[in-house]
């Protein structure tokens, strides 16, 4: 058991490693993309030469993001196959096939424009290049679209039904999975903070030129179309966040309650804007408080989950309790063993043949289904997520996002006073510190999202140690360490190659060579 | 679409619009080609990223999947019927 324990700690420190240094290159690819476009065709409208070679210096980096970035994921599925066995066979074609349409239809999609939009300078014309660029940027958010199907097919289950003969999800409704709420909200929210990311990416390269007082005319530029790019990305990311706050609300009220460190829920329910939670703090002492220290803005929850200042918001106590209205975590424990049962007489009757005992096992099975994943645990705070890691890294997000969204209008209104702009060490420092704030803040978006679904791989049906594969700890622990040596060495060398060329191309007049 | 008299035709609003004999079509591989070698040629930093993705591609396709992530399922089990059975006996007795 112990070993079995280390196996699913260790492959989920692997895919947390594996998905976080992805996550690294995806979202600067996701909005680079339309940057560029949205360059090249201010370019293709006015035929000013200086926005080509505007268009080409930000085209570089996103090249070598993409080059460095690109098949990182592939290794996720690897994981998949090797060392969560159980999940991949239980999740059938519902993970496959969102899966499969990447990879055939939008990674080939961009996999062929990118190519025109680098050796295509010149060859083709100007009208289908600039359509490539935008097919490019199409193909990558295309291809972001079906992984985040597949990602929120995890945090909500629906448009299948489970086959115990084949013990798999067998998808009944193809738009219900590729097309509800989680994943309307996850996709927008996602590839908007894609685009955000990005834009204080250029920002932040930009503040660097200007400190260096080297090609100012073009950094003052790119600056321009980066910081609107990124007022609206930052607007859309935080509206569709909001939407997904609120689907969660629904779906995933654990999750949400673990967001906000709250343990009891009621009506009219305040928002913590910023708090420290009390380390002694569990459902198993109810009598302590939540928080050391907080601010709050009462009543704020309520209204952001439910649209009614007094609507009601469900805490971790009233879920597991069932005060809510919902199901008790202990009722749903006893539903989900009843589903394990109706299994185990489904496959005595599968051997011995039985179809009257495989019909009736189904039938309780399938009563029983939408609790199976609590069959696993025997107590109801086992089903409660790790609260410090979600609440921190969901408010971390939330404030880094706040004050990047003020950054980002500061940035507007000052940009169009150039001279300001170009002088205040300031102000370029804060764009540069830009940089790493945005990946610190979207990377703490996926922590919220996926340590928050804890401690499920499949929200309610599967958790994730019964995902795991019968495999030693040993190897999965071996290749953890040589993911983060391969992974680091190709963080290490998109930084070097990028800067040396940003540092190369600096030390020329880029618009006017 | 392949027509009977062995010409390649491409259609635009269901009218025949260009029509690819051999001469042509090789003509258009041979343009396709040249484009990605006068592309690769031209490259300055590009070549240094062509170098990282092949040993990039190389180590994940031939030494990560070879070599550390077989397919759990697939090398321990040859039928769907044989796999799904385990699995059954993996979640049950979890």
């Amino acid at each position: 058991m112990n070993d079995l324990f280390s196996v699913v700690d260790w492959s989920r420190a692997q895919f947390a490693l594996t998905a976080m240094y992805h996550w690294l290159f995806v979202p600067l690819t996701l909005g680079l993309s339309v940057i560029v476009s949205i360059m090249e065709t201010i370019y293709y409208r006015t035929g000013n030469e200086k926005w080509l070679k505007i268009t080409k210096f930000w085209m570089t980096l996103f090249g070598i993001n993409f080059a460095v970035g690109v098949a990182t994921g592939i290794i996720l599925e690897f994981e998949f196959g090797t060392n969560w066995s159980n999940y991949s066979w239980f999740v059938g074609d519902i993970f496959g096939a969102p899966l499969a349409i990447e990879g055939l239809l939008a990674f080939f999609m961009e996999a062929t424009f990118i190519a025109v939009m680098f050796f295509g300078w010149g060859k083709v014309s100007k009208g289908f290049h600039l359509a490539s660029c935008w097919l490019t940027a199409l193909g990558t958010t295309i291809s972001a679209f079906w992984i985040l199907v597949a990602n929120s097919w995890m945090q909500y289950p629906v448009g299948m039904e489970f086959d115990p003969a084949q013990m798999r999800n067998v998808m009944q409704s193809f738009s219900e999975v590729a097309f509800n709420q989680v994943v309307i909200n996850k996709f927008l929210h996602t590839v908007m903070s894609g685009w955000t990311l990005s834009a204080l990416f250029v920002i932040g390269v930009s503040g660097w030129l200007l400190m260096k007082k080297r090609n100012n005319g073009m950094a003052i530029l790119s600056i321009k179309v980066a910081v609107w790019f990124g007022i609206v990305g930052m607007l859309a990311t935080m509206g569709f966040g909001d939407g997904s706050a609120k689907v969660v609300a629904k779906v995933q009220p654990m999750k949400l309650a673990a967001m906000e460190g709250l343990y009891d829920g009621g009506n009219g329910v305040e928002i913590v804007g910023f708090g420290v939670l009390n380390p002694d703090k569990n459902v198993n002492t109810p009598e302590a408080d939540d928080f050391l220290f907080k601010i709050a803005i009462p009543k704020g929850l309520s209204f952001l989950a439910t649209g009614d200042f007094d609507g009601y918001v469900p805490g971790i106590n009233d879920l597991i309790n069932g005060t809510s209205g919902s199901q008790s975590y202990q009722e749903r424990i006893i539903c989900g063993k009843m589903a394990h049962e109706a299994l185990r007489q489904y496959d005595a009757g599968y051997a011995a043949n039985d179809t009257a005992l495989m019909a009736r096992a189904k039938n309780v099975l399938d009563d029983n289904f939408s609790n199976f994943g609590y069959g696993y645990f025997d107590k109801p705070e086992e089903v409660v997520p790790n609260v410090p890691i979600t609440f921190y890294a969901f408010h971390l997000m939330v404030l880094i996002g706040g004050y990047l969204l003020a950054f980002l209008f500061v940035v507007a209104f000052l940009v169009y006073r150039t001279e300001i702009m170009q002088k205040s060490r300031i102000l370029q420092w804060l764009a540069i510190a830009g940089i790493p704030l945005v990946w610190i803040c979207s990377e703490c978006g996926w922590i919220t999202a996926e340590v928050g679904r804890q401690p499920w791989i499949i929200e309610g049906l599967m958790p994730t140690r019964a995902a795991v594969s019968a495999i030693s700890s040993g190897s999965v622990q071996f290749t953890f360490w040589l993911f983060a040596f391969i992974f680091t060495s190709l963080l290490i060398a998109e930084i070097s190659i990028m800067l040396r060329y940003i540092h190369k191309k600096s030390l020329i007049d880029i618009v006017n060579q | 679409m392949l027509c009977p008299d062995s010409k390649f035709y491409i259609f635009v609003d269901g009218n025949f619009a260009i029509n690819l004999n051999h001469y042509n079509i090789m003509a258009l591989i041979r343009k396709i080609f040249n484009f990605y070698v006068t592309g690769f040629k031209e490259m300055t930093i590009g070549k240094t990223l062509w170098i990282l993705i092949l040993v990039k591609l190389f180590i994940i396709f031939f030494i990560l999947k070879l070599f550390f992530f077989p397919n759990f399922l697939n090398n321990k089990f040859s039928t769907d019927e044989d796999r799904s059975s385990y699995v059954r006996h993996e979640l049950i007795n979890e």
